[in-house]
């Protein structure tokens, strides 16, 4: 029961991460008609932007104390970070500590504004193209944005600690009344899953409550139609592109204390992305989004010693590798337009 | 005068027979004349010839072909361990295995068309790579990848006494025999492994040019214009499709194979998904669903490839010492991150630049600047098509 | 003897029923026109023949066997053609590959592994599309890419498609909707002439009554999802029930 609640807990991390990723591609290809190659490249920009932000808090006046030497003898150069001197020594290091979250405040607008120009600038004008040709310049900028990250950051993932007081785990076997030391889990895990069904209840709030959300989702299910009404449908897509872009800029964001940023990490989460949005139903919000939570734990509970031990015995080790595919096949061979998907949806 | 060329099919054939043989020769000047490369012109040549007969002609868009054509290297690397160095069983079994595993794949991703369709193979090549990578580790030696040893059985070889590994033959002609001559201050190399490329990429060549000719390359390309109809027209469209799948599932895996025949071993990042969009660009960028476009496309980015890896921030100072200081260094360093190793990166650079310029690819754009330059000579009829290397003729 | 037999044929998308206890026969070697106003179920039905949708409930036979379940293509192979609203054509084909897929279905089947073949040697296939075009007066353009053909010489190069194939039936969706008068006419004489020479039994959808009535030997009248009438040309014209039908009288 206990081992069994633990990789649930595990797989929500991953699963939250797919979730976030699916949704965006969803929203686009549901408003734009338009499969984004580039999104997982868009969630490892976000990634970056922690890294990036760590660079420029940490930006240090470099001064030597001639009171104390290094072994050699020179004296002891000390770095005093800018953000410290400026806010003094507590503010300053409470600031560096807590700059994955801070990063959100900054990403947001940056990876809206990179969602507009990318939908202004490129995505804009392969609307009338063939699907073939969309998928081919989204997937040349993704090749570009993955190798401009490593040209400027190189290969090696890079270290990003979540803030002090969420490092560590917590026993949260306990919290639910199970034995001590049953259910060790990390508390930055539960802090993503939070933060990640806080924004796909934004997400589904916005489309649900708000008159643009009401416009965006009658253009999800008839684009012409509502072009014809005379609303402007292309600026509200654009606008839309833009929050897709923030969705997985900012599941990027948190993602890295649980995972170091390295530059390939996009295209990774984008083709396990993939196949939750086909599992889930090509064109279906709520279906990325389950699928997403579903594929994650399956992922997680494959990766058991048990498990991995049972397919080991047949000749198949490290079956977590490739679960979520072979799941997609049996779904895919069974339930053609995927668990929620509609007919008519990518059939031409 | 370039359509010319293309509608006389056996004069296209005799050109492309003699630029094949005489490779080592017309290369040599660029720099390309040496084995190592004029091979991979050959084996990427055959790779996005194959890729074309599903793409440029049912207009499927695969992102998994690099799975076969690892699954062809992993094969051929297998039939030299147990079988013989004899590089014909290897091609054999690499064209055997990897038809098959396109069989299985292509049934289950026709199933979908679109966009879903280059989805799964995306997912499917990621599945091959993570097989070849991790959990088969058994079949395909994993991260290290599949070598060659000296405890391998090779039960046709005979005994190995040199106590070094044997290389790849055609019938005890080595793969890695070169024949060096001088000739006008250069050293032309004529090797044996690129004749033997060569070959196989003329084979491929002409097949393809059978399957462009044929009613069922027509009813490939009638399935790229409109499904639908064809449908209506009485033809089974997904056995098509299937049959297209699996062929150039074929060619990836002769292409692969062929990697094995020339360097005897097999890694999984053969599969990757960037080396599965890089035999898409190679197709589009010459010109999907025309018959020399791909070979072209491949000997184009191999080419660059070639000259952009070499190139360092040093070989930048050399050209642009001419200019000022300050500005010699700003153009050195921005020009640095797209040479050497970041090759990868003007390779995407150029992906969109094709897809946004010249969706129609090289042969394309000669066509239309050739046929600017003759309605300019000759005012000519402009209701007479531009045929496209695939039009079919009435009988005469 | 009817080719064409359709019983009770129900079908409905959600809540809203488009077929309803539909029955129909169509002659041998007769042209039958369905008509009716808007949205009272015509193409459905169509569509029901073509395999495109799968009724509900009910039969549809040609030739004696049941055409439900069948894929499009199986259907087709069966004999029955299909000239669309909108034409299907190849459009990135020449006017003349347009032509010599339906002579390879025809003659190869659904499908058929011939990579090696040349098409330019099959010399009884190209002889057929040849005549097919001179039969649509389409032969000056088969160098032509089908996508920059008019929409009149599009229909046209479809009707040559479906006859390439020998149809036992052909199935008409408006064939001569957007159509200029003069046009209409001759796309008139050309069916008529059609029939007359190869005896297809024909299966007309058509809103011109002028089409309708220099055409049609049978008539029936579909109304919502309905047929309320079906009886020759002469009775037709002044029966109650379609005047009701296309007025609305009723009310």
């Amino acid at each position: 029961m206990d081992a069994i609640l633990l990789q649930i807990l595990n797989g929500l991390d991953k699963g939250s991460a797919y979730a976030l990723i699916a949704l965006g591609l969803t929203l686009i290809f549901g408003t734009l008609g338009v499969v984004n190659f580039a999104h997982g490249a868009l969630f490892m920009i976000g990634a970056f932007c922690v890294v990036t932000l760590q660079r420029i808090l940490n930006l240090s006046t470099v001064t030597l104390d001639p009171t104390k030497t290094d072994f050699l003898g020179n004296p002891l150069t000390i770095k005093t970070p800018y953000i410290v001197s400026w806010f003094g020594e507590s503010m300053g290091a409470s600031i560096i500590n807590w700059s994955v979250p801070l990063a959100l405040i900054v990403t947001l607008p940056i990876m809206l504004l990179f969602g507009f120009i990318m939908e202004r600038g490129l995505i804009k004008h392969f609307y009338k193209r063939p699907h073939a040709d969309q998928i081919l310049v989204t997937f040349g900028l993704a090749i570009v944005l993955q190798e401009i990250i490593k040209a400027f950051y190189g290969a090696n993932p890079i270290p990003t600690p979540a803030p002090e007081v969420f490092r560590g785990s917590f026993d949260f076997g306990v919290l639910i009344g199970m034995a001590e030391n049953a259910v060790i889990y990390p508390y930055w895990r539960l802090v993503y899953f939070a933060f990640s069904a806080l924004v796909i209840a934004s997400v589904f709030a916005f489309l649900q409550f708000t008159t643009f959300g009401m416009v965006v989702r009658a253009g999800m299910a008839d684009r012409e139609t509502v072009g014809l009404l005379g609303i402007n449908i292309d600026k509200r897509f654009t606008i839309m592109f833009g929050v897709a872009a923030a969705v997985a800029g900012l599941a990027g964001v948190m993602y890295t204390p649980i995972n170091s940023p390295n530059y390939h990490m996009g295209m990774d989460f984008l083709v396990l992305s993939f196949v939750v949005v086909v599992v889930g139903g090509m064109g279906s919000l709520s279906g990325a989004v389950l699928s997403g939570f579903m594929l994650g734990i399956l992922e997680s509970f494959a990766s058991m010693n048990e498990v991995k031990g049972f397919f080991e015995a047949l000749y198949l080790p490290s079956i977590d590798q490739i679960i979520i595919y072979l799941v997609a096949i049996i779904i895919l061979l069974t339930r053609p337009r995927g668990l929620m998907g509609r007919a008519g949806v990518m059939e031409e | 005068m370039i359509s010319k060329f293309q509608n006389n099919d056996r004069l296209l054939m005799l050109l492309f027979i003699i630029a094949v043989l005489a490779g080592p020769i017309i290369l040599a000047p660029f720099g390309a004349g040496y084995p190592d490369l004029l091979q991979r012109f050959c084996i990427f040549g055959i790779f996005a010839i194959g890729f074309n007969i599903l793409f440029g002609l049912t207009g499927y868009l695969s992102f998994g072909h690099a799975a076969f054509l690892g699954v062809g290297s992993y094969s051929a690397v297998w039939m030299f361990k147990l079988l013989t160095m004899n590089v014909i069983p290897g091609l054999i079994l690499a064209v055997i295995v990897s038809g098959l595993f396109a069989l299985v794949i292509g049934f289950i991703s026709l199933r979908r068309s679109g966009i879903y369709f280059s989805i799964l193979t995306l997912a499917f090549a990621q599945m091959s790579f993570s097989l070849a990578y991790s959990v088969l580790t058994p079949i395909t030696n994993g991260e290290t990848g599949l070598q060659l040893t000296l405890q391998d059985p090779r039960v046709l070889d005979g005994v190995n006494t040199t106590g070094s590994l044997p290389s790849t033959n055609l019938f005890g002609l080595a793969m890695n025999a070169t024949q060096k001559v001088e000739f006008l201050g250069m050293t032309l190399q004529f090797n044996a492994g690129y004749y033997f490329c060569g070959l196989v990429l003329i084979l491929a060549f002409y097949l393809s040019m059978r399957i462009f000719r044929s009613p069922f390359g027509l009813m490939l390309r009638a399935i790229k214009t409109n499904q639908n109809r064809l449908n209506y027209t009485g033809v089974n469209t997904r056995p098509y499709t299937l049959a297209a799948f699996v062929i150039s599932g074929m060619y990836a895996g002769v292409a692969g194979g062929l990697m094995a025949c020339t360097d005897p071993l097999a890694g999984a990042e053969r599969m990757q998904w960037t080396a599965s969009g890089e035999v898409v660009l190679m197709t589009i960028l010459g010109g999907a669903g025309t018959l020399l476009g791909p070979v072209i496309g491949a000997g184009f980015i191999k080419y660059f490839e070639n000259i952009f890896s070499k190139i360092n921030d040093n070989v930048l100072h050399g050209w642009f010492s001419f200019m000022p200081d300050g500005l010699e260094d700003i153009i050195v360093g921005i020009l640095y991150y797209f040479v050497g190793k970041g090759w990868l990166l003007t390779l995407g650079l150029l992906f969109m630049m094709v897809v946004i310029f010249l969706p129609g690819g090289l042969i394309q754009g000669l066509t239309h600047i050739v046929e600017r330059f003759q309605s300019k000579d000759k005012k000519q009829d402009a209701s007479v098509p531009s045929d496209t290397d695939n039009a079919v003729k009435p009988a005469e | 003897m009817s080719i064409l037999e359709v019983q009770n044929v129900n079908k409905s998308f959600g809540g809203l029923k488009a077929l309803h206890n539909v029955n129909l026969s169509v002659e041998e070697g007769t042209i039958h026109a369905i008509i009716g106003p808007n949205g009272a179920g015509k193409s459905t039905l169509l569509n029901c023949f073509i395999g495109k949708l799968i009724p509900d409930t009910g039969t549809v036979t040609f030739g004696g066997k049941s055409l439900l379940g069948m894929k499009p293509h199986e259907i087709n192979q069966t004999g029955v053609s299909r000239v669309f609203q909108t034409p299907e054509i190849f459009a990135d084909l020449t006017v003349y590959e347009n032509v010599l897929i339906p002579c390879f279905a025809k003659r190869d089947g659904s499908f058929c592994l011939n990579p090696l073949k040349f098409v330019k040697r099959e010399a009884d296939i190209h002889d057929k599309a040849q005549h097919m075009l001179e039969d649509v007066n389409m032969a000056d353009k088969r160098h032509m890419t089908a996508s920059s053909l008019s929409r009149g010489d599009k229909r046209r190069l479809e009707m040559a498609m479906c006859l390439a194939q020998d149809p036992k039936l052909l199935l008409l969706d408006e064939p001569t909707a957007g159509m200029a008068r003069a046009d209409t006419n001759n796309t008139i004489e050309l069916l008529r002439e059609i029939q007359g020479k190869r005896h297809i039994t024909m299966a007309v959808i058509e809103h011109d009554m002028h089409v309708v009535f220099s055409l049609a030997e049978k008539i029936s009248v579909l109304a919502q999802g309905t047929v309320i009438v079906e009886d020759l040309p002469e009775n037709i014209k002044g029966h109650p029930k379609v005047q009701e039908a296309y007025l609305g009288g009723a009310h």
